[in-house]
C-alpha cells in the first residue's frame, strides 16, 4: 500500500474500496470482544468458518470478528448483514442452522431472538430490542459493523474524514475553538473541559508537546474504554492525531493496561496499518504535518489512571503522583507540555470535526453534552456497555436499557464512578447524568462504571470493598492517603464482622475528611467517598451492624448464621450432598440440620435449596432456633402418605 | 530464558533506561517471573541502579519475584462479581488450593491472584484458569472446576 499523498487520494480509496463492497452481500458479524469471547464467541467464528466453506459459500459470504455491540448479557452476539438479523447466545452448534437457514433461505430462526421478558414479543433487529432502542450509540455503534483489525472497514464507514478536514481546512487553532465551543469535557472522570485543556497546551511555551491516551483504566467493573479501543481502535487515533495537530504535537504514547491483551494487540495494529497509509508518520496525507504514536502497557497499578502518576509510569518510573501545579498541559511528560485525555474522549473529536461543534452540544444538558458510555453491572438484568445521551434519568439506564433487577429483588442503590465515586439510593434515581447533578447527591461521573445493587447487597460491605480495594493501590507517597484509607479499611471491617465500637462512625467520619483534605493526590482525595455516600444514605444499616450486630442484607458473612426451616424442610437431600464442609446433618427422611460449628457460609445450601420449599435460611442479629430433636426429625413424604 | 534472549528484549528497546518497565514487562510474560540474574542484567546493560529496579519489580502489580505454578488461577474481585458473591469463589478457591492470593503452593501447581476486573462482567463471578474463562460461578462449581486440572 503507497502511502497516501492527498486528500483527493484519500477519498478515492475510500470509494474504491466502497465500490468493491456489496451491500446486499450476506455477512456474519460475530461480536469477538472479551466478554463474548469468554462466553465462547472464539468457536462459534471457527465454526461459522467451517461451516462456510463446506457448504461451499466462500465466495458470497463474508464472517468477521467485530468490536464490542455492548450486549454482554446475551454474549455471543451475532449479527447478519444485509438483513441486520441479530441472534443472541449464539453457540456452535446453531452454526449450522444460520447457515442453512438464515443464510440461504432467509429464514429468521426463532429460537435465537431476543424475547421481551414482558411482552414475549420477538425483537429481530438490534434496533428493536429494548437494550439498544433507548440508546444513542454515536462511538460505540460502529463496533459491530467493523472488523478492527481492518483499516479498510474504518475506511468505507467514513474513516479518517475528521483528520483529513482539520488538516486541510482549519487551522490548529480553529480545532482548539471547534472542541471549545462543542462544550466535551473529559470522560476520565473529573469532566475538565477538554478544549480548554488543548489550549493550554497549545499555548504553552516549548517546542516539543506531547499527546497521550490514558487507557489505563482501573476501576472494577469498568469496561468502555476497553471495548472502544479492542473494537474500534482508528476512531481513536483519529482524535489523537487531530488532537495532536491542534496543539502542535508530534508525538503520542497510548497508555493501556497490559491487562487488556486484545487492546493492545488491536490498537498497535492500527497504528502498523494506519502509518502504512500515510495516516500516520512523517507528510500526513501530504500535509507536512508529522506524528507518531507509541503503545505503553501499564504493570498493573491502579493510580496510574491518574495522569500525573501514569506520566512517571512512561517515564519509566515507580507511579508516584507529583504535585500540581504545575499541570501537565504546561509540564507533562518530560518537563514538556502534553495533553492526557482519556479514551472516550478521543473518540469523541472526530465525531465533532465531522458534525460540527453545535450538533455535538445539541445532545445532553447545560453542563455536559454529547453522550456517555457506561459498564452497567451488577444485579441488574442486561449487563453490558450502553450510550445514552447526557440527561437521560439513571432510572432510565437502570430499568429501561438494563431491563431492572433480576429475580424480583428490590433496587438498592448504584454505585456511579468506581472506588472515587459514590452510591446513590432509590429516592434519587431520577437524577440526570450529568457530570454536575451527580456530584450533588454524591457521587460523580467517573468514567463510566455503573454498578447496581439489590436488597442482598450490604452497603456497608461495600464501602469497605472499596477501601480495601483503594488500601492495596495507595502508593505510599503521602501518608494522609495511606495510613487514612488503611485505618477507614480497619473500621469497617471491624464493623463488618461485629466488633464495631460506638464512636466508629465518627471516627470514619473523621479520617474521611483528613484524607480528603490532605491528600496529594485524587486517589486519596476522592478515597473516602464510597465511606461518605454510604453513610449519608444507609447510615441505619451502619447502625444496625454496630449497635445490633445485624447485617440488614443478611450479606456480612460474620453477621450471619445459615438455618433449616424444619417446617419447610422436604429432607430432598440437595443441600446435604452439595455442602462442602460437611455441616448438614440429616437423611433420607431426616429432616435436615444446619451444624453451626462446622458451617462456613459459602452459602451454598442456600442457592441450591429448591425455592418451591425456600427451606433455608439467613438469620443475622438474632438468635439461631435450636434444632429439632433428633427424635422428631422424620418426615413423612406426602407422596408416601396414600399408601 | 538465558541471557541472549533478555539481550535481544533489551535490545529491541534500544537499551533505553525510559523502556525499563516495558522490557521487564516483556521478560515477565515470557518468563512468568523475574529472576535475580535476569534482573542484574537488565541493570547492567541499561545502567540504572538495582534499587530502581526492585522498586519498579514490587510497585507494579504485574512483576512476580518468584517464580510461579503450572496453573496460573486469577479470580475476578471486581466491582461487579463482587457483588455476585466472589468473596465466597475466592474463599472456596483458597480452600481447595491451600494458597492465599499472590502466593504459589509447594508443588509449584497453582498460583493464585484476584484481578479487579476482567471486563466480562455478565459472566461474574469469573475465575480465569490459564486463559480459560470460567463463569457464572458458584462455590460448588468453583470447586469442581480446579479439580480438572493436574
Amino acid at each position: 500500500m503507497p502511502r497516501l499523498q492527498s486528500p483527493e487520494a484519500l477519498e478515492s480509496i475510500r470509494k474504491e474500496l466502497a465500490s468493491k463492497r456489496d451491500s446486499q452481500r450476506p455477512c456474519i458479524s460475530v461480536c469477538a470482544g472479551t466478554g463474548c469471547i469468554a462466553a465462547g464467541a472464539g468457536e462459534v467464528i471457527a465454526a461459522f468458518k467451517a461451516e462456510i466453506e463446506k457448504q461451499g459459500l466462500q465466495a458470497d459470504v463474508d464472517t468477521k470478528g467485530t468490536g464490542c455491540p455492548g450486549f454482554c448479557e446475551r454474549g455471543p452476539v451475532v449479527v447478519i448483514y444485509p438483513e441486520e438479523i441479530c441472534y443472541l447466545q449464539v453457540k456452535p452448534q446453531d452454526v449450522v442452522d444460520i447457515v442453512s437457514q438464515t443464510i440461504k433461505e432467509k429464514k429468521v430462526i426463532d429460537r435465537l431472538l431476543y424475547v421481551d421478558p414482558t411482552t414475549k414479543a420477538k425483537a429481530v433487529r438490534e434496533s428493536d430490542i429494548p437494550f439498544y432502542r433507548n440508546q444513542r450509540r454515536t462511538i460505540i455503534g460502529n463496533n459491530i459493523k467493523i472488523d478492527p483489525k481492518s483499516i479498510e472497514d474504518y475506511l468505507v464507514i467514513g474513516g479518517y474524514t475528521a483528520l483529513a478536514k482539520v488538516l486541510f481546512a482549519m487551522t490548529p487553532e480553529q480545532v482548539v475553538e471547534e472542541v471549545k465551543t462543542s462544550d466535551l469535557r473529559g470522560r476520565g472522570g473529573a469532566g475538565f473541559p477538554t478544549g480548554k485543556k488543548w489550549e493550554g497546551a497549545r499555548n504553552a511555551p516549548g517546542d516539543t508537546k506531547y499527546v497521550i491516551v490514558n487507557a489505563d483504566e482501573g476501576d472494577p467493573g469498568a469496561f468502555m474504554d476497553r471495548a472502544l479501543l479492542e473494537g474500534n481502535p482508528h476512531s481513536v487515533l483519529e482524535g489523537l492525531i487531530i488532537g495532536a495537530y491542534a496543539i502542535g504535537a508530534h508525538e503520542g504514547y497510548i497508555y493501556v493496561r497490559q491487562e487488556y491483551p486484545l487492546a493492545v494487540e488491536n490498537v498497535t495494529l492500527a497504528i502498523k496499518q494506519a502509518e502504512e497509509y500515510g495516516l500516520l508518520g512523517k507528510d500526513i496525507l501530504g500535509s507536512n504535518f508529522d506524528f507518531s504514536v507509541t503503545v505503553h502497557r501499564g504493570a498493573g497499578a491502579f493510580v496510574c489512571g491518574e495522569e500525573t502518576s501514569l506520566l512517571m509510569s512512561l517515564e519509566g518510573k515507580v507511579g508516584e503522583p507529583r504535585t500540581r501545579p504545575p499541570y501537565p498541559v504546561t509540564k507533562g511528560l518530560w518537563g514538556k507540555p502534553t495533553t492526557i485525555n482519556n479514551v472516550e474522549t478521543w473518540a469523541n473529536v472526530p465525531l465533532i470535526i465531522n458534525g460540527g461543534a453545535e450538533a455535538f452540544s445539541s445532545v445532553g444538558t447545560e453542563g455536559s453534552k454529547g453522550t456517555k458510555i457506561f459498564s452497567l453491572v451488577g444485579k441488574v438484568n442486561n449487563t453490558g456497555l450502553v450510550e445514552v445521551p447526557m440527561g437521560i434519568t439513571l432510572r432510565d439506564i437502570i430499568f429501561e436499557v438494563g431491563g431492572g433487577i433480576p429475580g424480583g429483588k428490590k433496587f438498592k442503590a448504584v454505585q456511579t464512578g468506581g472506588p472515587s465515586g459514590g452510591c446513590i439510593p432509590e429516592a434519587h434515581l431520577d437524577t440526570p447524568v450529568d457530570f454536575d447533578e451527580l456530584t450533588r447527591v454524591g457521587a460523580i461521573m467517573g468514567s463510566g462504571g455503573m454498578i447496581v445493587m439489590d436488597e442482598d447487597t450490604c452497603p456497608v460491605d461495600v464501602a469497605r470493598y472499596f477501601v480495601e480495594f483503594l488500601t492495596d493501590e495507595s502508593c505510599g507517597k503521602c501518608v494522609p492517603c495511606r495510613e487514612g484509607i488503611r485505618q477507614m479499611h480497619t473500621i469497617l471491617t471491624a464493623i463488618t464482622t461485629g466488633k464495631g465500637k460506638e464512636g466508629d462512625i465518627q471516627r470514619l467520619e473523621h479520617l474521611a475528611e483528613v484524607t480528603s483534605t490532605a491528600s496529594l493526590c485524587a486517589l486519596g482525595k476522592s478515597a473516602p467517598n464510597p465511606v461518605l455516600s454510604t453513610l449519608r444514605y444507609f447510615r441505619d444499616e451502619y447502625e444496625a451492624h454496630i449497635k445490633e450486630k445485624r447485617c440488614p442484607a443478611l450479606s456480612c458473612k460474620e453477621l450471619i448464621a445459615y438455618h433449616i426451616d424444619p417446617e419447610k424442610c422436604q429432607a430432598c437431600m440437595i443441600c446435604l450432598r452439595k455442602c462442602s464442609a460437611g455441616a448438614i446433618v440429616g437423611g433420607k427422611n431426616q429432616i435436615h440440620v444446619v451444624d453451626q460449628d462446622k458451617c462456613t457460609k459459602c452459602g451454598t445450601c442456600f442457592e441450591v435449596c429448591p425455592p418451591r420449599f425456600g427451606a433455608v435460611q439467613k438469620i443475622s442479629g438474632e438468635p439461631v432456633p435450636a434444632p429439632l430433636p433428633e427424635a422428631e426429625r422424620t418426615t413423612v413424604r406426602k407422596a408416601n402418605t396414600n399408601e | 530464558m538465558d541471557r541472549k534472549q533478555i539481550d535481544q528484549i533489551i535490545d529491541k528497546h534500544h537499551g533505553e533506561p525510559g523502556s525499563l518497565i516495558q522490557i521487564l514487562l516483556e521478560i515477565q510474560s515470557e518468563d512468568s517471573w523475574l529472576s535475580k540474574e535476569a534482573l542484574e542484567q537488565v541493570a547492567e546493560r541499561l545502567q540504572v541502579p538495582m534499587t530502581r529496579i526492585q522498586h519498579i519489580a514490587t510497585f507494579y502489580k504485574a512483576f512476580s519475584l518468584v517464580p510461579k505454578g503450572r496453573h496460573q488461577v486469577h479470580v475476578c474481585m471486581g466491582t461487579a462479581c463482587y457483588v455476585r458473591g466472589a468473596s465466597r469463589i475466592l474463599d472456596t478457591v483458597q480452600e481447595v488450593t491451600g494458597i492465599r492470593p499472590g502466593e504459589t503452593d509447594q508443588d509449584l501447581k497453582y498460583s493464585l491472584e484476584t484481578v479487579n476486573c476482567l471486563g466480562c462482567c455478565a459472566l461474574g463471578p469469573v475465575m480465569v484458569i490459564d486463559g480459560e474463562y470460567h463463569g457464572k460461578l458458584m462455590p460448588a462449581t468453583s470447586e469442581a472446576v480446579l479439580k480438572n486440572y493436574e
